[in-house]
């Protein structure tokens, strides 16, 4: 993980800080350093592979100001019913119970309904209207509704696989294939890090009204990036990020002791040998020793005051979701560029009606009040917010439950940039297939890009000779849902 | 026929009024052009006015490959006016407008197109990305004036033994080929290392372990050759040597103890990487290790030596897989076998054919027929497509010596029992020979062997070329295993091609690849770059060799000596270049990627060598050699996020102290302390690991209870190696950086020592806790207050940048 990426091209107040720093060591490093830090952002950029000229995703950089300067990716993992939620399906109901079409479902993939009858399978909840805008959403939801003006529905998502580990990884990297770097890490790659004392990328995830299925770390791993720009899981219940404490019996003083000698001894040794590395590896320790301080106070919500913690619907740092949105808002307040919160608990293959209920409950609120509190912070403007799973789930009946679905999905926007109060795209009349404005999950990926000033053409790394992106060979920036 | 390229591309048509409008502008802008083009020419001339010899390989391919194979290249779908650059006979082809007149830029629409002064005419187009800097154009330019020389690619052209010209006595031929180039520099190389940091890079290189303090003294009392090569033969043969080479085997192998996909269930094929090890002990020929990895299971031979090879054929068995409820087989059958592709390739060839999967290559000669025709290859291998895959009782290598030894007990009693008349004596041989009958039943029940992954054969599935590699078309044809088409071609006569006439196609002499790519990565690991910078690339858009003809004689040699690891290694190792000071500061500042290797280079140790390097510095290493993979400490929520909140329970005793690399590979969510050091995650082939500097690095080092304890083991260690602190100091030094601290550095840790002293002598519980992190009872004779106040020390010693770098 690491504070900065080559994108900090201006000397911030990070910058500033650092030099502060630098002038207690040795004038000789301070010097070497200080080359590679103006010419590389602050923190983790190994100098050594600076000298080796690391790729800088300048190029990516558009003269278009960017709206969003940091991303709250609420994924929604497991895929929530479409149907359910943003996209009413009147014709679904007339349907319920017969024969759904051939001519939708010959041919194409399915994954538990393999083989089995397929039967149309009506809305199990009715939509309202909502908000200047009347936007439709299903009466499931309670909280969400309130933000109705200020979120983009988009009707339209479709993904490219069918079942959950896939599905997420191209949710997230844009490929199916392992090994490619996960969407919070190319903004990092692409914007640096705004933040003194916390990683750029933190994952946070919560569980609970569906099957908890499994996410892998590969969700937000660098992948072929330099590991700084890594995803940094963020533990809401034990220590919120891995060896953040001290060891038993070891003060923060003792602490302190131990990495002052070891400083001092990497400083004779930088003094002696020409390696831009240990200079690195010095300024590495003191963000370490930062982050220590910071944590604590960040995770520590007894502060907050109480109509906040009533707007979430949560008594602290808990582990449930609302908990994870308040700390997500912290964190964006933070300067952490791309904070994503996992909920882990929509795969609703039987019993949806009560299921949905039961997730909803855990989310409705917190995705709301995040937004609404954003928003009165005057930081909504500035901060993107995506509500989004992997894929949706079938208008045939899994017997009281939905199968997974990609060929049609709904997700939200909102802030960043983003139209409130918007919808886009159209599935067709059983929700089977995105009719009008179809958009894929590339299309999405270079949407958010765009929004926070990159052109996901040019956010290219070059890796075993070919410039990958994290829009692979596609995706257009749906410019109708910008402010 | 570019002019034609052109407008396809803006998919214009013009009607007749607009064309005479442009008629006239275009006189205007030819004039325009013209004098454009003189203009640059003079501007060409004179940032030109050094001419250097070009070579199409160094400077020009790489040129062509990056900014005009996307469109000009292999991929037949994209190419872009039926125009290719990547072959001679295209580029040179006699046309309207030659591409290259030999000599005459002026007169070559190459070049004429790269430096364009109207942007509509120029290459590569406006809108694509890569653009080229002047400096490219100059270089094709100067190619085509000297003549415009061809080469084919480097990397597909089998090597040659280069001639050592003015071979000079007591220079190794890797020496001669880096100082040749050296000594043309600025330049000169640095001072042999001190004998203290040479013993400890070494060790840290052959056998992953800090040197012990007396092999350190001894050595720097005796630095003479003869004791340096016998140095190097001892740690040749050591055990951990295998260790050491299986490491970055496991990372291309993509070995992992977990299936991948979704629960990601844990499964075992640690025998596979035992096998590893195992191998590179033996110093078994490198072109015999690749075909017990690919065919293993075909192969003919001793009973108990076929059982090491289908452990070794497991390789094939690495992907991941998926048990996924809705998961469908075909789809996952098509995923493994394109995963087999990507990844063989990957390991064996340095290449990156999995790019052919849905187009040709855009950059390499592979076609995606290419792509189905290498799958078609591993379409014998039983498995299913989903589900949790199957696992074969294979015995262990203690099993298989013990074995081996009854047998060989066996036969010698046998031959014993024919010449014996007496009955007495016949029948206690005849009770020995029953008794080791017994033995063997029992070493031979497969009952009692563990499970692993195996590739075994059944009826080949069809495969066929998916278009876009989609697993849903049918339409695309059949494929029979074939090896690309431009790599050659296998002499089999008409029967369905194997994994082993593959096997062998890769390690025969005429592939030119192999040697090369497998040279290269050792290299790697004793210099901390590739010769060729692209560990996993080398094809067009790889770097071209730092020292060609030097990676050239490497191959070679190693092909000529029976693919001898060993050998190479020891060549390596000797070599002056091995020996140099990796502080050479001229090199570092005009030549900072060490590209002209005047030094060695200073690189952070891997992951599993981080730790076991702590663990030996304490004294805590257990170095027992393979088995089960191994639990020690991890943060107990670390797995939580598993289906059904993955429950790591951790092992007891020794098992905590064994090296990383047998660390249980959970590829969701493998070892926190291993990521944080830049372990992959083993899903795919990874032959270089980048190397990050992070803050998460320091809370490892600092805070993980592998490390903490190993701080207190070392601090017993060290008290109980001397009573006074100026000689403790002394020790600390040696036993974690092979040297003697200086004043300045014996200061600093004895101001530690008297802080730490006085917090843990007025503080005993917190001096309780501290040293009785982890699970090894701390040493009762020592004052708790002594021993935290050192164990601090010893935490700011393993935490140098020093201890977890190799110099």
């Amino acid at each position: 993980m690491d504070f900065s990426g080559p994108g900090d091209s201006q000397p911030s107040r990070n910058h500033h800080k650092e030099l502060i720093f630098m002038q207690t060591l040795d004038s000789n490093i301070c010097r070497r350093s200080f080359l590679g830090q103006t010419a590389a952002g602050l923190g983790g950029v190994a100098l050594n592979s600076l000298l080796q000229a690391e790729q800088s995703p300048t190029q990516a950089l558009m003269s278009l100001a960017p709206k969003a300067k940091r991303v709250i990716f609420l994924y929604m993992a497991g895929g929530p019913s479409h149907l359910e939620s943003f996209d009413y399906k009147p014709m679904l109901e007339k349907m319920n119970g017969q024969a759904m079409p051939d001519s939708f479902t010959k041919g194409q993939p399915i994954a538990q309904l393999q083989g089995k009858k397929l039967t149309c399978r009506g809305p199990y909840f009715k939509f309202s209207r909502h908000g200047e805008s009347g936007q439709q959403i299903s009466d499931v939801f309670k909280h969400i509704p309130k933000v109705a003006d200020d979120i983009c529905i988009i009707r339209s998502m479709h993904t490219e696989a069918i079942n959950h580990d896939p599905a997420h990884t191209f949710m997230n990297t844009g490929t199916a294939i392992s090994g490619r770097p996960a969407m919070g890490s190319w903004f990092l790659y692409g914007l640096g890090s705004e933040s003194q004392d916390l990683p750029g990328f933190l994952v946070l995830t919560s569980t609970g009204g569906g099957q908890n299925q499994p996410i892998a770390s590969r969700q937000w791993h660098n992948g072929f990036l330099p590991g700084r720009l890594q995803g940094s899981q963020f533990h809401s219940t034990g220590d919120p990020v891995l060896y953040v404490r001290n060891p038993e019996g070891v003060s923060e003083k003792s602490q302190r002791d131990v990495i002052d000698a070891t400083q001092a001894l990497n400083k004779i040794r930088a003094s002696r040998l020409e390696d831009p590395e240990i200079a690195t590896r010095i300024s590495q320790y003191e963000l370490a020793f930062r982050m220590q301080a910071s944590v604590p106070e960040l995770v520590d919500l007894s502060k907050e005051p109480k109509q906040i913690l009533d707007l979430y619907g949560t008594k602290g740092a808990d582990g449930s979701f609302a908990g994870n949105c308040l700390l997500a808002r912290r964190l964006a307040e933070r300067g952490v560029r791309f904070i994503q919160l996992y909920h882990r608990g929509w795969d609703h293959h039987s019993n949806i009606e009560k299921g949905m209920q039961a997730t909803t409950k855990l989310v409705d609120q917190g995705s709301s009040a995040l937004i609404q509190d954003l928003k009165q912070r005057g930081m909504l403007d500035e901060t993107l917010v995506v509500w989004a799973g992997e894929f949706g789930r079938t208008p045939m009946a899994q017997g009281s439950g939905r199968d997974h679905h990609m060929k049609a999905f709904s997700i939200w926007m909102a802030g960043g940039g983003v139209k409130g109060g918007v919808t886009y795209g159209e599935t067709d009349e059983f929700g089977y297939n995105p009719a009008v404005n179809k958009m894929s999950v590339h299309d999405l990926h270079a949407t958010m890009l765009s929004l926070a000033g990159m052109e996901h053409e040019k956010l290219t790394y070059r890796y075993r000779g070919r410039d990958f992106r994290l829009t692979d060979v596609k995706g257009k920036v749906v410019r109708e849902i910008l402010v | 026929m570019l002019k034609t390229e052109r407008l396809t591309r803006k998919g214009m048509t013009l009607p007749a009024q607009q064309t005479r409008t442009m008629r006239k502008l275009s006189f205007a802008m030819t004039c325009l052009r013209l004098w454009l083009f003189v203009l640059t020419f003079a501007l060409v001339e004179e940032s030109f006015s050094e001419v250097k010899q070009v070579q199409f390989n160094r400077d020009v391919r790489p040129i062509l490959s990056n900014h005009c194979f996307a469109c000009h290249g292999p991929d037949e779908k994209q190419r872009k006016a039926k125009l290719r650059l990547d072959l001679k006979e295209s580029l040179f082809e006699k046309r309207k407008n030659v591409l290259v007149a030999i000599g005459k830029p002026g007169a070559s629409e190459l070049f004429l197109r790269l430096s364009h002064s109207d942007p509509e005419e120029r290459m590569p187009p406006e809108d694509f990305p890569k653009q080229l800097k002047m400096s490219q154009v100059n270089s094709i330019k100067a190619w085509i004036e000297q003549g415009a020389p061809w080469e084919d690619h480097w990397s597909y052209t089998p090597p040659r033994m280069p001639s050592l010209t003015e071979k000079k006595k007591n220079l190794s031929p890797i020496d001669h080929f880096i100082l040749k180039r050296l000594n043309k520099s600025e330049l000169s190389p640095a001072l042999p290392t001190d004998s203290r940091t040479l013993v400890r890079r070494l060790h840290l290189d052959l056998i992953g372990l800090p040197p012990a303090p007396s092999v350190v003294e001894a050595f720097a009392t005796n630095p003479s050759h003869q004791a340096f090569t016998k140095l190097v033969d001892k740690l040749l043969g050591s055990p951990h040597f295998g260790e050491r080479l299986a490491l970055p085997w496991l990372d291309l192998a993509r070995y992992a103890d977990s299936v991948g996909y979704q629960k990601d269930r844990l499964r075992d094929c640690w025998l596979y990487r035992d096998y590893l090890i195992r191998a590179f002990n033996e110093n078994k020929p490198y072109d015999q290790f690749v075909i017990e990895q690919l065919a293993g299971d075909l192969l003919e031979g001793d009973p108990l030596e076929k059982r090491s090879w289908l452990i070794a054929s497991g390789l094939n068995r690495m992907n991941q897989t998926t048990s996924e409820g809705g998961a469908q087989s075909k789809e996952y059958v098509a995923k493994y076998a394109a995963d087999r592709v990507r990844n063989t390739a990957a390991i064996f060839l340095g290449s990156t054919m999995g790019c052919a999967e849905c187009h040709d290559h855009k950059y390499d000669p592979f076609t995606t027929k290419d792509f189905y025709a290498f799958a078609a290859f591993f379409a014998d291998i039983k498995e299913r497509g989903v589900g949790y895959p199957e696992h074969t009782a294979m015995p262990t290598y203690a099993h298989l010596d013990e074995w081996a030894d009854l047998q060989n007990q066996m036969t010698a009693l046998q031959v014993q029992v024919k010449d014996i008349v007496l009955a007495d004596e016949k029948k206690v041989l005849d009770e020995k020979i029953n008794a080791i009958k017994d033995r063997i039943a029992k070493v031979a029940d497969p009952k009692k062997w563990p499970k692993t992954l195996v590739s075994l054969r059944s009826t080949p599935r069809t495969v066929r070329m998916l278009p876009r590699g989609n697993w849903l078309d049918e339409s695309g044809p059949i494929m029979s295993p074939a090896v690309p088409t431009f790599l050659g071609k296998l002499d089999i006569g008409k029967r369905r091609a194997t994994r082993l006439d593959l096997a062998r196609w890769i390690v025969s002499r005429e592939n030119p690849l192999t040697a090369r790519v497998f040279v290269n990565r050792i290299w790697k690991q004793f210099f901390g770059k590739g010769l060729a910078r692209n560990l996993d690339d080398l094809g067009a858009q790889g770097e071209r060799p730092t020292h060609p003809k030097l990676l050239d004689w490497l191959a070679v040699e190693f092909m000529e000596n029976d693919w001898d690891i060993k050998r190479l290694i020891r060549q390596i190792v000797t070599s002056e270049a091995y020996r140099r000071s990796s502080n050479h500061p001229a090199s570092t500042k005009l030549d900072p990627e060490n590209r002209l290797l005047a030094r060695q280079g200073a690189f952070r140790l891997e992951a599993e060598l981080i730790r076991d390097n702590a663990l030996a510095i304490s004294g805590l290493l257990v170095p027992k050699i393979g088995g089960r993979s191994v639990k020690p400490y991890q943060p107990s929520n670390y797995w939580y996020r598993l289906y059904n909140s993955g429950k790591y329970v951790q092992d007891k005793g020794e098992e905590l102290y064994r090296r990383g690399i047998y660390t249980l590979w959970r590829r969701s969510f493998w070892h926190p302390s291993l990521q944080a050091f830049d372990a992959p995650a083993r899903e795919e082939c990874v032959a270089e690991r980048p190397i990050s500097n992070t803050p998460q690095q320091a809370l490892v080092l600092l805070n993980d209870p592998t490390y903490v304890e190993s701080a207190r083991l070392f601090a017993e260690r060290i008290l109980a190696s001397h009573t006074q602190d100026f000689t403790r100091f002394e020790l600390a030094f040696r036993f974690a950086l092979a040297r003697s601290p200086n004043n300045e550095e014996r200061l600093i840790l004895q101001k530690l020592l008297a802080k730490e002293r006085s917090v843990y002598s007025e503080n005993k519980k917190a001096a309780l806790a501290l040293i009785n992190t982890g699970e090894k009872p701390h040493n009762k004779t020592i004052d708790p207050a002594e021993l935290a106040a050192w164990t601090s020390v010893a935490r700011a010693i393993l935490n140098l940048h020093e201890t977890i770098t190799r110099n």
